[in-house]
């Protein structure tokens, strides 16, 4: 069981309970986080689930892979912290993760 | 544009899974079928959003890829002849009484047809807009987001943004209609082809083209004429770029679209059917795939398929109102092989 804290837009923190192996959107999605729409469900494929991750947890979720890189062309007010969170898995080395939803998925 | 009126038996809005395979089972009672797709190909979400990745319940196939799927599908509907309309969209429905239907397509075709088939699935698939603050304001004038007339760029200080193919494509072909041109992109790397990669960068070492890294966060101009946008660049610093013209490439998403202002009961975005025949709340009109809603409803490519053959056999009594539709199979039936070409 890992712990996320997702800071939605207005600066709300919402913590929820992920089980490993299940990915961040999911997570989301599962807790109504607002302002995560993951349209494609997951397929790396809208970048509707984009995230800001916590400059402490950068090292601990890695670095996006050349089809997440690409698929961030599509998201808006992309950053270094930029992650597709469809494709951070949820490991129990992640417990505590802190990531920032942006204010427009587009 | 000219005037002609195609008339046909049914017309299917969507060239989706559910779209192509509804072409399957109207083709097998003998219902002709023009198909309109806004996408400029077949397979709806399965070729625009998931072309290489694995679909695992379609049956009798242990595993198929979104485009393998629509290859698949369109190999099979082949035997039926059905006429497709790519790279339009379905804008208005008129009702003709017991005629039928007049629709009418962004590209001015017009179609009547007996009976309508909406397998719009998601909705139509519409370029994804910038969340920037008044980008409204000069959408039509300044702001595009695709290329209709490329006269209309000529002399203009065009920005594009994006890193795709539609962004790297547009940057060759309006260069030489530009005043200036010039490309930004949040990173060096391109998802376009290499050989657009490598012309725009021909284009940029000649002094033609101006390419710089960053993303658009402002917008300057008055009454829809556009000046200047502010873009934050690759080091965080900001600066200002001149620009009459802006065009966004940031992909597509999916918007219901004009299907929502033709009259029919909407409930949350999705068409209310039937489930013996998945007719609207309109005789002649049927929806079928992800965009019906129904008691149980899943949105899979099984249930459409399923949805489409029902819907086929109500269709039929409209097309032939003084004919029975006798039940057969295309594994003994040789009137249905003969319609598949088999025999
Ligand atoms: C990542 C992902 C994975 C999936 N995996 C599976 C899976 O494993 N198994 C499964 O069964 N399902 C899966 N699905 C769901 C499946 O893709 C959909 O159920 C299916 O595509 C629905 O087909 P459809 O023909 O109803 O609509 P769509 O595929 O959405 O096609 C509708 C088409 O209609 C067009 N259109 C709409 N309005 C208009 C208009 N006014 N004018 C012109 N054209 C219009 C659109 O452009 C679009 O091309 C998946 C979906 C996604 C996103
Ligand atoms: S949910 Fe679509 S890219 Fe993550």
């Amino acid at each position: 069981m890992a712990r996320i804290t997702f800071i939605e837009p207005d600066g709300t923190p919402r913590i929820v309970e992920a089980e490993p192996g299940m990915t961040v959107m999911e997570a989301a999605v599962k807790n109504n986080i607002r302002g995560i729409a993951a349209e494609c469900g997951g397929a790396c494929a809208c970048a509707t689930c984009h995230v800001y991750v916590d400059e402490a947890w950068r090292e601990a979720t890695g670095h996006p892979e050349a089809m997440e890189e690409d698929m961030l062309d599509f998201a808006f007010d992309v950053r270094e912290a930029s992650r597709l969170s469809c494709q951070i898995k949820v490991t129990d080395a992640l417990d505590g993760l802190i990531v920032r939803v942006p204010e427009k998925q587009f | 544009m000219t005037e002609e009126v195609i008339r046909t038996d049914a017309v299917v809005v969507g060239a989706g899974p559910v779209g192509l395979f509804a072409v399957f089972e109207l083709g097998l009672v003998d219902v002709k079928a023009h198909v309109v797709d806004i996408l400029d190909r077949a397979g709806g979400q399965c070729t625009e959003l998931y072309p290489e990745k694995p679909i695992y319940d379609i049956p009798g196939l242990t595993v198929v890829t979104g485009q393998e799927l629509s290859d698949r599908l369109m190999d099979q509907i082949k035997p039926f002849g059905a006429e497709f309309h790519f790279g339009q969209r379905v804008e208005s429905l008129e009702r003709l009484g017991d005629e039928g239907f007049r629709l009418t397509t962004d590209a001015g075709t017009t179609l009547e047809c007996k009976i309508l088939v909406i397998a719009a699935g998601g909705g139509s698939f519409t370029p994804k807009r910038p969340p920037l603050p008044g980008i409204e304001a000069y959408e039509g004038t300044s702001v595009f987001y695709s290329v209709r007339k490329m006269e209309h760029f000529r002399g203009r200080d065009v920005l594009i943004v994006g890193g795709g193919d539609s962004a790297l494509d547009w940057t060759l072909n309006l260069q030489p209609v530009a005043k200036s041109l010039t490309l930004i992109h949040r990173r060096a790397e391109f998802r376009a082809s290499p050989d657009s990669v490598n012309k725009m960068f021909a284009l940029v070492e000649n002094g033609d083209v101006s390419f710089k890294l960053g993303q658009v966060t402002k917008l300057h101009g008055t009454d829809g004429k556009l000046s200047s946008v502010t873009v934050k660049g690759a080091d965080g610093a900001s600066f200002e770029q001149k620009a009459e013209v802006l065009l966004p490439f940031f992909g597509l998403t999916m918007k219901l679209g004009p299907v929502a202002d033709w009259g029919l009961n909407l409930e949350e975005n999705l068409i209310p059917v039937d489930t013996a025949r998945f007719e609207t709340s309109e005789p002649r009109i049927f929806a079928i795939g992800d965009i019906n809603t129904y008691p149980g409803k899943l949105k899979l490519i099984l249930s459409g398929f399923h949805e489409a053959a029902l819907m086929a056999q109500a269709a039929y009594k409209y097309v032939y109102p003084d004919k029975k539709l006798i039940f057969q199979y295309t594994t003994s039936s040789s009137s249905l092989q003969k319609k598949l070409g088999v025999l």
